[in-house]
């Protein structure tokens, strides 16, 4: 039977009678309509229940009991709450039991000052940025002297997670790659003749910088991403405090294994990267453009030479730096939820990718000045 | 909303053998809980009591045997399951409160999966959960951002989002001080007297298990077995198990 409820007025009382399932789900009475029986009359003192023909009751009765208390909250109307179920009288009383604790409500910012937190907090994130690099240049020190904290167990098993576990995905984008350029190239050298100008273009540009640029990007999203959860996950586990009250440095635990075994497999990566990026070049420019492998292999040698090489190895190497070092910060400054952790990969890919792509330009100037 | 003392099984394990692959946790598991019990299932660490809860609440498949809730067959298909998950509430050992979700959020989560109810009919009924629990003004904070005996009162309060007719806890003195631990054995016990609620507790406290207990049952881990079910202090005193009496005394039992 729905809810319902009769309102009965006896001299300076008025009684609520409460009829039928009251029920979530089912559409029970407006207190609004009592509000209006009893709002306007001062003779009334007192309201009282009659529950002999209520059947069922959940929430939705309390809800109601909760809006008829707040009605009568204005007025000088004593509630007689003695006949409702017991259940019912006892849940009121929890409800109420502790006071709703006071909420300090924030005074709204002007935009103003919500711009000028921003920048507070970003100049507060560079010098965080800055203190981290400071702990990490520390740990490194303490690596060189022989002090390092970590289990060489560890350093093996991330080392082939960041090398030969990344083979595949380096290999498949590497002679893509290589094969995008050589059409794009293609298109452009075909109208002088100069088709087989196509293995300089893609050796060069492999060997100088789109290896090392591709390679760091896809181990950002592998690796920094994955080394952000871990420490993240590690973190809100407490398992970096247990690392710090037993006197290991989470630094030089965590954080110095994930940046060596990047550095030093980036530069390896990025070697396979390059030779890969030439095969997808040639394999392009043989089926599609009537260059003979021969041909390829002799105009790529005489284009490419070590210091392109070399240049290409030792970015990789500071781009691989950058994603661990991106990787390891957001994981040890993750917030202790979910949400933190997620928050914490996705940050370590965007400003790994930020930072490879600054220092590619950075390095194009740099090497220019330098004639390397 | 009813509750009847009287003898009638609300949830029945029959002959129920747990087990991981080949390894078998516990086998010839056969009792019952009565409606309106507070029920404890006990045993030393390792004797499988979180998994014995896992199994009710149709988590793990049983490797032999059935359980029943209101004469409903617990499964771990979800989709069967629908109906006997609105009557059952869990409150986790730690909460378990979705971290991405304020506390008011948390427990609109059930209600706004299980019910049709309007946006502000669901946030008005998670407020009044909340203040059951003692904390109301609390609906806008995040679960990181209150102390670890509030998170199992917000667990608490989500677990009763829909008026379960049993409630399942797990272990929830787990990391409360005693004081703590007793004021939500308080607070469990009301609000099974008032909603008149079956609950289900794991639990190894001895001071939770007879100041609340009616029931319980005691899994061994040496025998893999129960070895007893009933009235937890008329096994304390009377059990004719001396393994039963000696955890139930804290050692201070002897033959």
């Amino acid at each position: 039977m729905r809810p319902d409820v009769e309102i009965r007025r006896l001299d300076d009382a008025v009684q609520l009678r409460l009829i039928g399932a009251w029920q979530l789900g089912e559409v029970r009475p407006v207190a609004a309509d009592i509000a209006h029986e009893i709002g306007t009359d001062p003779a009334l003192r007192r309201l009282a229940y009659d529950v002999s023909d209520l059947t069922a009751w959940d929430s939705s009765l309390l809800l109601f009991l909760q809006d008829v208390d707040r009605i009568t909250a204005q007025t000088s109307i004593v509630v007689d709450r003695s006949s409702l179920p017991p259940g019912v009288q006892r849940l009121e009383a929890l409800a109420t039991a502790v006071p709703p604790k006071e909420v300090e409500q924030a005074p709204r910012a002007t935009a103003l000052a919500r711009l000028g937190e921003a920048a507070r907090r970003f100049w507060e994130s560079i010098g965080d940025y800055i203190e981290f690099l400071g702990e990490v240049t520390q740990a490194f020190g303490r690596l060189l002297v022989g002090k390092g904290q970590f289990r060489r167990a560890d350093l093996v098993e991330l080392t082939r997670q960041a090398g030969a576990d990344a083979l595949g995905i380096v290999s498949l984008v590497s002679f893509l790659l290589g094969l995008i350029l050589a059409f794009v190239g293609s298109q452009q050298l075909r109208q002088f003749g100069a088709t087989i100008y196509v293995a300089d273009l893609v050796g060069v540009a492999m060997a100088r910088d789109m290896a090392a640029l591709m390679t760091a990007i896809v181990m950002a999203g592998r690796s920094g991403a994955a080394y952000a959860a871990q420490l993240g996950i590690m973190k809100s586990n407490q398992e970096i405090d247990a690392l710090t009250t037993m006197g290991i440095r989470p630094i030089d635990y965590l954080v110095v294994p994930r940046m060596v075994a990047l550095c030093s497999m980036l530069p390896l990566l990025v070697l396979y990267s390059i030779f890969l990026g030439i095969v997808g070049g040639a394999f392009a420019a043989t089926t599609v453009m009537d260059v003979s492998w021969t041909e390829y292999w002799r105009q790529t040698a005489g284009a490419v030479n070590l210091s392109q090489v070399t240049g290409g190895v030792f970015k990789g190497t500071v781009y691989g730096a950058l994603v661990a070092f991106a990787g390891c910060y957001q994981g040890m400054r993750a917030e202790r939820s979910s949400t933190g952790v997620g928050a914490a990969a996705t940050s370590a890919v965007v400003t790994g990718i930020v930072a490879i792509i600054a220092a590619c330009g950075l390095f194009q100037v740099l090497f220019d000045v330098l004639g390397w | 909303m009813a509750s009847g003392n009287g003898v009638d099984p609300h949830i029945e394990v029959r002959d129920l053998t747990m087990a991981y692959g080949s390894f078998v946790l516990m086998r010839d598991l056969t009792f019952d809980v009565n409606r309106g019990d507070i029920f404890f299932i006990i045993g030393g660490s390792g004797s499988g009591k979180s998994t014995m809860l896992r199994h009710m609440l149709g988590l793990k498949a049983a490797a032999k045997g059935e359980i029943r809730i209101d004469d409903h067959l617990v499964t771990t298909e979800p989709e069967r399951m629908r109906d006997l998950l609105q009557r059952y509430g869990v409150l986790y050992q730690s909460g378990a409160l979705w971290s991405a979700l304020t506390l008011q959020e948390n427990i609109a989560v059930p209600l706004q999966e299980f019910t049709e109810l309007d946006q502000a009919e669901i946030l008005r009924i998670a407020s009044l959960k909340l203040a059951l629990v003692g904390l109301a003004g609390f609906e806008d904070y995040y679960p990181a951002e209150i102390s670890g005996g509030m998170q199992k009162r917000a667990g608490l309060a989500r677990a009763m989002a829909l008026d379960p007719e049993i409630l399942f806890v797990d272990e929830p003195s787990a990391g409360l001080d005693p004081l703590s631990s007793s004021r939500l054995d308080d607070l469990i016990v009301e609000l099974r007297d008032s909603l008149g609620a079956t609950v289900v507790i794991v639990s190894h406290e001895l001071p939770s298990i007879f100041g609340i207990g009616t029931n319980c049952v005691f899994l061994d881990a040496e025998t893999k077995t129960m070895l007893a079910a009933g009235d937890p202090r008329d096994l304390r005193d009377h059990s004719e198990h001396p393994t039963v009496r000696r955890f139930l005394t804290r050692g201070e039992f002897d033959e």
